[in-house]
């Protein structure tokens, strides 16, 4: 592994007057967990639906596991797991039947697709439920077995769609060691989310999409620096609000936003610029400003996908 | 690494085993074959008991032999009803895509699921032809005629379950599906189910002697040997009735188990 288990190159995808993916690129390597991050309707699931040969592209090239995902969907069928947005169980059937049913399809014959239901089943903590009907599930086991049954020939490649919308946070715990257990077998994962912190922490790389295209990617920390420091600086008299945000403005390069009402004033850096407290400290009594609180941190993965996405002023509001 | 024959296909093991999956279900919940029961019990009870007694066949049969044939034709169209429930179900509930991201053939899918209806048919009808001995249904010209009518009554159950499997798509929704499924019901009455279709209007009767469910009723009046139906006069579908049954199948297999395919195949592409 190492190499590319996934790459798109300028795909496209209309349906009708909807354009939903417009000149996506990605790349993602053998092994690592790629999470496709955006709000809804940014073209993620389009995109997921794309590689995992359900959707065709209008233009635009997509390779899973090597083989053209338009050219060769049947190779790249032998190679994926796919667990969409719906838990696709049938419901009138146990857990382990249904895992059996799905070892038949990729052909590991009746008794090697029992041994595989029995053996995922156990290994993912879902024996206790296996012979029970799945319409008796909860919505945490049903997912789980749902990503399991993508499961059942080793994928190289494994999509999740937004694999935790909706659960308890238990659950998602449990998907999210799920996870992990597959990132640790190798296994390459792209998966979508609109929760930040679900990215953080289980992506080694994220990709930010909005209308269709990449809007920024890295891994997490490097995302967290492209945005630099925030800057915060809260005021004992408004009088001083002006004063201040020019001395912030002049350290960060960038414009600051003033909360008249918290007489607060805040600033981003750009990205790669440090700004020093001490510093800040000292021009802000030059000024004579009064500062009751003055703050630097790095910004939240919440800040760095809304200032992405242009809605930060709506954020700081 | 994961698969080792990567570009074989394997239509007629995928086929059966998609089969298994329906028939797994059914094994688990084997009241659902009782359920299936329930709309033909229903019309035998309403037509053979509280309408039939005041209806009169021509040529004097009992009217619950009159009705019986029919009956069995009914459980066979109403294929279409289930298995259009069925394909918006699994469109719906992300079923269909899972299985379009196997490498599996799109036709082996559908004709696995299309196999399963059948077989679970064919059981409801032996428990129905159950129900009509005890309420004095007999077959009359013996059990291998009997067979072929069970035979040509799955036959066009093999056709309109993939006219269900497209009309399903089409709907897309499970709820939507069921509310069109119900159409059925007025298709399957303007026939020769329930009364002869000679008192009918000239326009009515036209319509009800060529619906495939009069052919179909009228072939299995004749196989199991009732005397009724098959006057010098009828108009040709109801005078060769087992022909037009099996012509009907054809025509509409032809035209759906493609389309059903297609959309299948191309549902959100």
């Amino acid at each position: 592994m190492g190499s590319a288990a996934i790459t798109v190159t300028g795909l496209h995808k209309r349906f009708g007057k909807t354009h939903a993916l417009r000149g996506l690129d990605l790349t993602v390597d053998g092994g690592t967990v790629c999470g496709l991050l955006g709000p809804n309707g940014a073209g993620k699931t389009t995109a997921v639906r794309v590689l995992a040969t359900l959707a065709a592209p209008t233009a635009g090239h997509a390779s899973v596991a090597g083989y053209d995902v338009v050219r060769r969907p049947d190779e790249v069928r032998h190679r994926i797991g796919f667990t969409g947005q719906h838990a696709a169980l049938d419901e009138g059937i146990t857990g382990r039947q249904n895992l059996r049913l799905l070892g038949r399809l990729r052909h590991l014959g009746a008794r090697g697709a029992r041994q595989r239901a029995d053996e995922l089943l156990e290994r993912f903590d879902l024996a206790d439920a296996a012979d029970r009907l799945v319409r008796t599930y909860s919505g945490g086991m049903r997912r789980r077995l749902d990503m399991i049954a993508s499961l059942i020939t080793r994928p190289e490649v494994l999509f999740l769609d937004e694999p935790t919308t909706g659960l308890d946070p238990r659950s998602r715990n449990e998907i999210w060691a799920t996870v992990r257990q597959l990132a640790d077998d190798g296994t390459t994962v792209l998966l979508t989310t609109q929760y930040l912190d679900e990215a953080d922490q289980l992506a080694d790389d994220i990709v930010v999409v909005d209308h269709g295209i990449v809007i920024a990617s890295g891994s997490p920390d490097e995302l967290k620096e492209a945005i630099g420091v925030r800057v915060e600086a809260t005021l004992a008299d408004a009088a001083h609000l002006e004063s201040t945000a020019r001395i912030l403005r002049g350290l960060t390069g960038c414009l600051p936003t003033i909360e008249a009402d918290e007489q607060r004033v805040s600033a981003n850096t750009g990205g790669g610029r440090t700004v020093s407290l001490p510093r800040l400290v000292r021009e802000l009594d030059a000024a004579g400003v009064d500062a009751v609180d003055v703050a630097l941190r790095r910004p939240s993965l919440d800040e760095v996908f809304l200032t992405l996405t242009g809605d930060n002023e709506k954020s700081l509001a | 690494m994961s698969a080792v024959a990567a570009s074989q296909r394997r239509p007629v093991s995928d086929a059966w085993t998609l089969t298994l999956r329906v028939l797994l279900f059914y094994r688990n919940s084997p009241g659902l074959v009782g359920m299936s029961l329930g709309a033909p019990l229903v019309m035998l009870v309403m037509f053979g008991y509280v309408f039939g007694s005041a209806i009169k066949i021509p040529g004097g049969e009992d009217y619950r032999s009159y009705l019986m044939p029919g009956l069995f034709v009914l459980i066979a169209v109403n294929g279409i009803m289930a298995s259009m429930i069925g394909a918006a179900r699994d469109l719906e509930r992300g079923m269909a895509d899972r299985l379009r991201t196997l490498p599996i053939s799109r036709t082996a899918t559908l004709l696995g699921q299309a196999v399963a209806d059948v077989i679970v048919n064919a059981v409801i009808m032996v428990l129905m032809a159950g129900v009509g001995y005890a309420v004095g249904w007999r077959v009359h010209d013996g059990a291998a005629k009997a067979f072929a009518a069970l035979g040509l009554l799955l036959i066009l159950r093999f056709a309109v379950v993939w006219v269900g499997f497209f009309l399903g798509m089409a709907c897309r929704r499970e709820e939507i599906a069921a509310q069109a499924g119900l159409l059925v019901f007025p298709i399957s009455t303007v026939s020769n189910v329930y009364v002869p279709t000679t008192g009918m209007p000239g326009w009515l009767r036209t319509i009800a002697d060529w619906n495939p469910v009069s052919c179909a009723t009228s072939a299995a009046r004749s196989l199991f040997g009732d005397t009724v139906g098959t006057a010098a006069t009828s108009p040709w579908p109801l005078a060769h009735p087992v022909e037009a049954t099996l012509g009907w199948s054809a025509v509409l297999l032809a035209l759906f188990m493609p389309l059903a395919v297609r959309a299948f195949s191309t549902h959100g592409r």
